[in-house]
């Protein structure tokens, strides 16, 4: 009996969950309305969408925006959020916490308020300067929320670490830049990793930071925020399809190789 | 390795992109537009302070929602097999990594007055429901865009209880319902309390779900509107995101308070 309601209750959330992703893919392969808007009436299979969606121009642009900030944010962020949680893991108790409680201000905040401190910074900044809001503010915004994460995994990796193999180093005759690249990097490398990958994936989500800091240069989620503007577009629908099949694809990758990694 | 000076430039980050903004948030709030010291900004809390109460009362409606719906999905999984709950894990995080506004959309989509939730309605006979633009709407798009993050939490706490500490509970004779009550939710409130957060906090400051699926400002769209609005007034926005931001860091206290685990942070 406990079985049976459980496997109802299971197959009740994941249907909650799916329900939304099932019913863009299944429109996205209807024929699309007028002005290219969503049709609700099912008229014909055709992958006219997924047409449209590749040979929009504009679209793949923003694609590649997207993909190079999260790219390059991650890369500045792993390598700022390293130098700092190398740092931090030699502070003492309490100027360790008013660190990090600073730190993690711009992912604690409401997204709301990060977006728009900055957005108050960059115009002033950008306008004495005769510029407008543009791709390297978008940079700098993502570089901020992403590194928190990257030192959040990064600390407990030098925490973990035995700090007498870094002075044996120095004691075989190490200098200290090739015992860190040698003894210390090694370690903690998997810490800078994961920190890289996520500060990467809430780059690519991103909406409000990049809405109020990025003016008229589009992330993805800007884009079609704007074009969403005027209700729902047939694009969106493929989009969905195409972006179901790249996430599925990355988890059950990463799944396999976490399973051979325990065997 | 003993060295703090890998730290300076971040410090120097930090003033620069967090320390200077908020406190230009924090300026705004207290100047009028010829900058100069005044408190009379306070009137646009008062003005706002039925979208601030509404705000408060969808986040608390969506938090209350998602740990009613994740509470015994957690307890589902911790007793399914290592195989299983790991894929029952990217299936719940799957489509939070779908991105943030299709998500929305899809929501638009199906709950739209000719949309396929009414169509079927129309099929079973009954119907058509006006579901767009309400508060209904607002509530579902909201828990849909957060569940994960209550669930993964309290989860991976449930999933930390050690066996034998619950195979005891039962050998001294509890059944499942004591045990859970005694032993299973005393153990999973650090979970519960972070899931809080990490839904309450978005869900109060979200803008753009409430304007794309309930066609009404919540404070997060009230906030953007003197922002970047028609009508821009910066002195507006940033005394509401400023009472945003209190209100929030307090209530993440008060959960912290009842949580004294080490270095509690988001995610």
């Amino acid at each position: 009996m406990k079985k049976i309601i459980s496997k109802i209750y299971l197959a009740v959330i994941f249907i909650f969950l799916y329900f939304p992703i099932g019913v863009m893919i299944f429109y996205s392969f209807n024929e699309p309305g007028r002005k290219g808007k969503v049709n609700f009436n099912f008229t014909g299979f055709t992958l006219e969408n997924y047409k449209n969606l590749l040979s929009n121009s504009e679209l793949i642009g923003v694609v590649i925006n997207t993909l190079v900030i999260a790219l390059f944010a991650a890369l500045f962020a792993s390598l700022l959020g390293t130098c700092a949680a190398i740092g931090i893991s030699n502070l003492k108790n309490r100027s360790r916490k008013i660190v990090l409680n600073i730190s993690n201000m711009p992912i604690i905040n409401p997204e709301i308020v990060t977006g728009v401190s900055l957005m108050l910074l960059f115009v002033a900044v950008t306008h004495a300067l005769g510029l407008r809001l543009n791709a390297v503010t978008v940079l700098l915004s993502h570089i901020l929320f992403d590194t928190p994460y990257v030192i959040l995994n990064v600390l407990p990796r030098i925490r973990r670490m035995d700090p007498s193999l870094y002075e044996a180093a120095l004691d075989l005759g190490c200098k200290p830049g090739v015992a860190f690249r040698k003894v210390v990097f090694p370690e903690i490398f998997p810490g800078i990793f994961a920190g890289f990958l996520m500060a990467f994936t809430f780059s690519i989500d991103d909406f409000v930071i990049s809405y109020f800091t990025g003016g008229n240069f589009q992330t993805l989620s800007v884009y079609i925020n704007n074009s969403l503007k005027v209700g729902p577009k047939a694009w969106m629908l493929s989009l969905t399809g195409i972006l179901f099949i790249i996430v599925l694809t990355m988890l059950i990758v990463v799944n396999l190789r976490e399973r051979d990694k325990e065997k | 390795m003993k060295s703090k000076k890998p730290l300076f430039p971040y410090i120097l980050w930090m003033a620069l992109f967090v320390v200077i903004p908020l406190g230009m948030v924090v300026y705004y709030s207290f100047t009028d537009e010829s900058g100069s010291f005044t408190l009379s900004n306070f009137r646009f809390i008062s003005q706002n302070f039925s979208t601030i109460l509404d705000s408060l009362e969808t986040a608390v409606v969506s938090t209350a929602v998602c740990l009613v719906l994740a509470y015994p999905l957690s307890l589902i999984m911790m007793n399914l097999s290592v195989k299983r709950q790991r894929m029952m894990n990217i299936l719940i995080m799957l489509p939070m990594w779908m991105n943030f506004i299709l998500r929305i959309c899809s929501w638009q989509i199906i709950l739209e007055n000719n949309g396929i939730l009414n169509q079927i309605f129309g099929i079973l006979g009954f119907g058509p429901y006006q579901m767009l633009n309400t508060t209904g709407a607002v509530v579902v798009g909201t828990v849909y865009n957060f569940l994960p993050f209550m669930v993964l939490p309290i989860y991976s706490v449930m999933s930390k209880i050690s066996k034998p500490v619950l195979e005891a509970s039962r050998d001294l004779g509890c059944n499942y319902f004591q045990m859970l009550r005694r032993v299973i939710f005393p153990l999973s409130i650090p979970g519960v309390i972070s899931g809080i957060t990490m839904v309450f906090v978005p869900a109060a400051s979200t803008f753009i779900i409430s304007r794309r699926l309930g066609n009404y400002n919540l404070i997060g769209d009230t906030i953007e509107q003197y922002y970047v609005g028609t009508a821009p007034d910066m002195h507006a926005g940033s005394i509401l995101s400023l009472v945003l931001m209190i209100v929030i860091l307090i209530s993440m206290a008060i959960m912290n308070h009842f949580d004294d685990a080490e270095d509690v942070v988001i995610m």
